[in-house]
């Protein structure tokens, strides 16, 4: 670099700044076109607590050295069969949803051992890797949910009565159960207190654990793992162990994804979750090896706001969906951004 | 002997696989000829792109989408000034250079910036260019760029319709020569121009690594120290590199297009680098090896399998949607198990060192 930025713009990072920048001249043009102000704050919080988790479930990846976990969909994979198992059985309300997960993670941690295992022998391309892995994973699985045998005459497909339909509705099951657990209005923002809290609880768990003696140890075997294997730490353990915590938030996530949204997305639905995530966490300030609970919160309010008010915003002053165009460039112009820098 | 079958395992396991499809669905052998006829020519090229920068020790490059999208704004220009024929595609072609050099500059500078991430990096360069084809042909096209072309916009004035019609190129290539042979009753087409560029391209890519440019190409590719210490100047090569690929992939994507004969503006080149590289996968090439032979075959099995896999799927299950997430699921699988197997090699070979 050439152009020596003054220390305080360095510190927050120039993408940030012009992420941010964009963000306030969208709300700009929202004020300026007389936009209802609350309705857009109240998407925003809602897109946030919606995809927080998801965020959140790459921050153990990151810390473990495993670097931007593109294999999200494998734990994303472990939330839907526990939401499909669940809706399966019809049950309704918060023990659906706890239904769900409990099944999710129970697959997760063995799925998120078997991809940490492969990940440590295909050191190097973890992230080639995890990309692919996730996209065999889920076309695989759209086989499966065509011929797995779910006979629920509500989630199949009502003409031959077999295969899953792509999308299952939660209406009157646990749609937006957690949303609207001690649900408020502040000056006609809403907010979802039920997933705002399960959002910001896992991330302080999450925490929590990072200051526990296991959590300790896989930070420091990423950080230098000579200096840990000298300390008796094994990084083919820590990295298992961050591969499964990764995995298990995923399907957590699309749990709490699922019930905010209020439908459950199958077949080619995952197949590119994990880059908006990475997205997130990235703008939040992480990078590809080092992220903190605060590039989570940060990065997902910062990424999902743009999300969320580009599209009515800008169909104001343009013709067209630009919102989608915009996110591509965003999103992997952000990605690349990263891959170029770090190792250095 | 083991060494040898372990080399081809992949190839006879997935031949295997598209023999039993073939006998499952009851295929004719007539139409599976037309069917592989006409698949094999427009795709070759595009898997051929891949060639020099696996040489190069670049991996496999992902970027290709990028050429295509190259290739897909040259098919844009010329339905605009209403080329046709073997003249449109001789333009088409020509523009296409250009910007795929440009380009493929761009991609090379960016790899060079992510040493040992090449792979993921041009995977999500390919993604980061789509949105940047999306803001030029949906949004800046007849609002910030002057264009006026009704049959082409969409209705608002600005942003191309979602298909574009190439029929003034359709058949460019293929029917230069115009071959049809009678096979049971219906007139097969024989591409034999197509054949012959395709014939072309091997030809030069072998002949290209005999030159010092290609030596240096395969020297950086054992060893990229070793090389820089030998004075071969290899950021500038591995920029060469990937230009040519992405060049290589315009001109592939064109090949392609002329034969389809509409271009899906918006989705045409997306999918075009996975099954490139699935198809070179196939034939047991790898992440860090890959010959000329070995893109032709794999080229035809995987296409084989493509043609093979919904008509399977429908006889084995009465639906063909599953034989189509099966060729999705194979191609995923096919680069998944590539990767894993590649870079497990390379962590093994650095335990002995």
């Amino acid at each position: 670099m050439t152009i020596r930025l003054p220390a305080a713009v360095r510190e927050f990072g120039l993408p940030r700044i012009l992420i941010a920048a964009f963000l306030v001249a969208l709300f700009a043009v929202a004020i300026a076109t007389h936009m209802s102000f609350a309705i857009l704050l109240t998407d925003c919080i809602a897109r946030v607590a919606r995809n927080g988790i998801l965020v959140l479930a790459l921050l153990p990846a990151i810390q473990g050295g495993l670097g931007l976990n593109f294999g999200l969909p494998i734990g994303i994979i472990c939330g839907l069969i526990g939401c499909v198992i669940s809706l399966n059985f019809g049950v309704h309300g918060v023990a659906g949803v706890a239904l769900a997960m409990g099944v999710g993670v129970a697959l997760a941690v063995p799925v998120g051992a078997a991809y940490g295992w492969l990940l440590n022998r295909t050191r190097g391309q973890e992230m080639m890797v995890g990309t692919y892995l996730g996209f065999a994973l889920v076309s695989g699985m759209s086989i499966f949910w065509l011929l797995a045998p779910f006979r629920n005459p509500t989630l199949v497909w009502a003409i031959g009565g077999k295969g899953l339909r792509t999308t299952l509705a939660l209406t009157g099951i646990y749609d937006r159960v957690l949303d609207r657990w001690l649900q408020f209005d502040v000056a006609g923002v809403t907010i979802p207190t039920g997933a705002l809290l399960a959002f910001l609880g896992l991330c302080f768990l999450v925490w929590l654990f990072f200051r526990t003696r296991m959590g300790i140890t896989i930070a420091a075997a990423r950080s230098n793992p000579r200096f840990a294997l000298a300390a008796g730490i094994s990084d083919e353990r820590t990295r298992i162990q961050a591969s499964v915590l990764t995995t298990v938030l995923g399907a957590v996530g699309i749990v709490v994804y699922s019930q905010s949204f209020g439908f459950v997305q199958l077949y080619t639905a995952p197949l590119l979750m994990a880059f908006p995530a990475i997205a997130c966490i990235l703008i939040g300030g992480a990078t590809v090896t080092r992220a903190t609970i605060a590039h989570v919160i940060i990065g997902t309010l910062l990424f999902q706001s743009i999300l969320t008010t580009a599209l009515p915003v800008t169909s104001q002053v343009i013709e067209g969906d630009i919102s989608e165009t915009a996110r591509l460039i965003i999103q992997n112009g952000m990605i690349l951004y990263a891959l170029t820098r770090f190792g250095k | 002997m083991r060494a040898r079958l372990g080399r081809w395992s992949v190839p006879i396991l997935f031949a295997v696989l598209c023999l039993s499809g073939i006998l499952v669905a009851k295929i004719t052998p007539s139409f599976l000829l037309g069917e592989m006829m006409v698949r094999v020519g427009r795709n070759s090229v595009l898997v051929m792109a891949l060639l020099i920068p696996i040489l190069a020790g670049l991996g496999l490059n992902f970027g290709i989408v990028i050429g295509a999208m190259a290739g897909q704004a040259a098919a844009i220009l010329i339905v605009h000034w209403k080329l046709a024929g073997i003249v449109g595609f001789g333009a088409a072609w020509l523009l296409a250079t250009p910007i795929a050099i440009l380009l493929g500059v761009a991609t090379g500078i960016l790899f060079n910036r992510a040493k040992g991430r090449e792979m993921v990096t041009g995977l999500i360069a390919g993604f980061f260019a789509n949105g940047l084809y999306q803001l030029v042909f949906l949004f800046a096209l007849g609002s910030l760029i002057p264009f006026h072309d009704p049959d082409m916009l969409l209705p608002q004035g600005n942003g191309l319709r979602n298909t574009i019609d190439l029929t003034g190129i359709q058949y460019a290539i293929d029917d230069l020569v115009r071959v049809q042979i009678p096979v049971e009753g219906r007139m097969l087409r024989v591409p034999v121009v197509t054949y012959a560029v395709v014939a072309g391209f091997c030809v030069f890519t072998v002949l290209f690594l005999r030159t010092r440019l290609g030596q240096q190409l395969r020297a950086m590719g054992q060893d990229d120290h070793v090389a820089a210490i030998a004075g071969i100047p290899v950021e500038r090569n591995r920029i060469i590199a990937t230009v040519l690929s992405t060049v290589f992939a315009s001109w592939g994507q064109l090949l392609f297009l002329q034969n389809i004969g509409t271009l899906n503006t918006y989705n045409s080149h997306e999918q075009v680098g996975m099954f490139a590289i699935a198809a070179l996968l196939v034939s047991g090439a790898t992440v860090s090896h890959a010959t000329v032979a070995q893109a032709l075959l794999g080229t035809v099995l995987f296409h084989t399998l493509f043609v093979v896999s919904p008509l399977a799927g429908k006889a084995l299950a009465g639906d063909a949607q599953i034989g189509e997430y099966f060729r999705v699921f194979v191609a995923y699988a096919v680069i998944t198990v590539a990767l894993v197997l590649h870079a497990w090699q390379a962590k093994k070979g650095k335990r002995t060192a």
